[in-house]
């Protein structure tokens, strides 16, 4: 088997091509939305609870931050392992790309939630204060100023969350997930198929180049420090 | 009316207990702008961030208009919290927001419907001349215009008091200068009370009825500018005059070592004057009436406060003894303060 092997476009089932691809970008995006609400709820209540002066609050941000730093050191491929059981419980199913989401969302959304702490972190001091010394409650210090005042610090986090979540579908297509992963691996190396494995290679990196265009063009529309 | 009753703040640090402000007692009178004055570290922040609640005294009581700040919490002391507008060193605006959006944030936050909040806040950055600049962001602008935004934004929702936390020390001379311009009309338009505090005299002389210095947590000296500028009593004031008054004093001393060097026989004097007196022609009165004597300025300086002129100027005089004596007694009829710094 030469190099010729990776250019045999004729032994392609395009359809197949074309609904793996669908099922890549439905997982990335699906997983993505739940990682980022819940990486901007874990991310702010990191934020809110660090430097406390209270015990109990103390305690929590360290539970909080020990859980994220549990999830953020598992391998992905062991981590999908792991929730086999959990994953089986909450969507009745081991198989195809509605069951690689839990493990997605869990393996994500603690990275994620370090990048929103540390964007929250990033707002100047002074602004908060001046918000409360203006009367401004707990809500509309996190929709008025925290929120809107980090926002291009979450948007560029969201991308590349999004790129290292691409890289998981991936992993899980490998064990059943479908998608680009899950094709490379049953109709590229199983069957022997370079060209699928090339095509979809080359598929990815176009899937990855698209999200990463789409962040940096919205972080730099929303972006109003420098001018 | 701001009163501060015996207040102290105790901070707890590594180090052991920190005293930030040590019973402060201070009343600052409706309509005024009143000055606290302070080398860093002296207390003064914490001091006007407890006017808020930003920091709550360990002792003592504030009062502001009748309302005891250390009683209120919650949702009341939001609601007081919206009538004390502040004003900072960095000006703390949101990037994210353009210049109208800037001054609509407090009107936000005490929930005023969106076409009101347009309304006032385009008269709010036509107040402080920013028009024309609605739509642009605090990036956009320069500090003494970023400064204006945030006077804007602290005056949205008709404070009662305003609170000025450096506001001018990030700016060049000429920008501070315009900003505290800027803050004497509205204090004169609005009759509206504002606390400045500051580690620059000049501020403090170009606008401030009355002024505080503080110095390790401590009011050591108070008083109306003007009598603080002519009679500074604590060393610490005497030393923030100075600065202020006299910025070059240094080189003037080298020039008096000298001449009492040279002319050990004359006399050097230092007159200060006040008000009008500052606009009379005392020297050249001294000069038609003692002919004889010969006056050599040395070097002459006239500040304006709120309350009045204060001028200083250093003169040689040479003569013979009935001469000099004569002058002096002219001057102190004059009513000009001498000060005799050197007499052979």
């Amino acid at each position: 088997m030469g190099n010729s092997s990776y250019f045999a476009f004729d032994q392609v089932d395009w359809n197949m091509m074309g609904s793996s691809t669908w099922e890549t970008i439905w997982m990335t995006l699906v997983s993505m939305l739940f990682v980022a609400i819940l990486g901007v709820l874990l991310g702010l209540l990191l934020f809110e609870t660090s430097g406390s002066n209270s015990l109990a609050v103390r305690g929590l941000n360290w539970v909080i931050a020990i859980l994220v730093n549990v999830f953020r050191s598992i391998p992905y491929i062991i981590l999908i392992i792991l929730l086999l059981p959990f994953t089986k419980n909450l969507v009745g199913t081991i198989i195809g790309p509605v069951a690689a989401l839990p493990s997605l969302v869990i393996s994500a959304a603690p990275f994620y939630a370090r990048m929103v702490e540390l964007a929250f972190h990033e707002i100047d001091r002074g602004v908060i204060e001046a918000a409360e010394a203006m009367g401004a409650t707990k809500r509309q210090i996190i929709f008025k100023v925290l929120l809107p005042e980090s926002m291009p610090a979450l948007v560029s986090g969201a991308t590349v969350t999004t790129i290292s979540l691409i890289g998981y579908t991936a992993m899980a297509g490998a064990i059943g997930a479908g998608g680009l992963g899950n094709l490379a691996y049953q109709e590229g190396f199983q069957a022997s198929n370079n060209t699928i494995v090339l095509v979809a290679t080359v598929v990815i990196v176009v899937i990855v180049f698209a999200f990463q265009f789409i962040g940096d063009t919205l972080v730099r529309h929303i972006d109003k420090r420098t001018l | 009316m701001i009163e501060f009753k015996e207040v102290s703040k105790t901070f707890a640090t590594k180090d052991g207990n920190l005293n930030a402000v040590n019973d402060v007692n201070l009343t600052i009178e409706d309509g005024e702008i009143y000055g606290i004055v302070g080398y860093s570290g002296a207390g003064k922040s914490t001091l006007v961030r407890m006017l808020n609640g930003l920091e709550t005294p360990t002792s003592g009581e504030i009062d502001i208009n009748g309302a005891k700040m250390s009683t209120l919490s919650g949702k009341e002391l939001r609601e007081k919290r919206q009538k004390i507008g502040m004003i900072f060193q960095h000006f703390n605006l949101l990037w994210s927001r353009t210049v109208l959006q800037n001054v609509m944030f407090p009107l936000e936050v005490a929930g005023l419907s969106r076409s009101e909040r347009r309304k006032k806040a385009a008269e709010l950055v036509k107040l402080v001349g920013l028009e024309g600049r609605e739509n642009a962001y605090p990036s956009e602008l320069s500090g003494g215009q970023k400064q204006r935004v945030g006077v804007a934004r602290a005056l949205a929702n008709d404070p009662e008091i305003l609170i000025s936390d450096e506001a001018t020390s990030a700016l060049d001379p000429q920008t501070t200068d315009e900003v505290l311009d800027l803050l004497l009309e509205i204090n004169k338009r609005l009759n509206l009370s504002i606390v400045l505090i500051t580690h620059e005299m000049h501020a403090i002389r170009k606008i401030c009825d009355h002024v505080a210095v503080m110095e390790d947590g401590q009011v050591v000296e108070q008083g109306t500018v003007f009598n603080v500028f002519r009679n500074p009593k604590q060393t610490i004031t005497k030393r923030f005059v100075n600065e202020e008054v006299d910025p070059a004093s240094s080189d003037t001393n080298v020039v008096l070592d000298d001449l009492i060097q040279n002319y050990p026989n004359g006399l050097l004097i230092q007159l200060v004057f006040h008000g009008d007196q500052a606009k009379l022609p005392i020297v050249s009165e001294m000069i038609h009436q003692f002919p004889e004597i010969q006056v050599s300025i040395i070097e002459g300086s006239i500040h304006q406060t709120q309350e009045g002129a204060i001028g200083s100027l250093y003169l040689q005089l040479l003569g013979d003894e009935t001469g000099l004596a004569g002058a002096q007694d002219l001057l102190k009829k004059m009513r000009v303060e001498t000060e005799v710094i050197h007499h052979g």
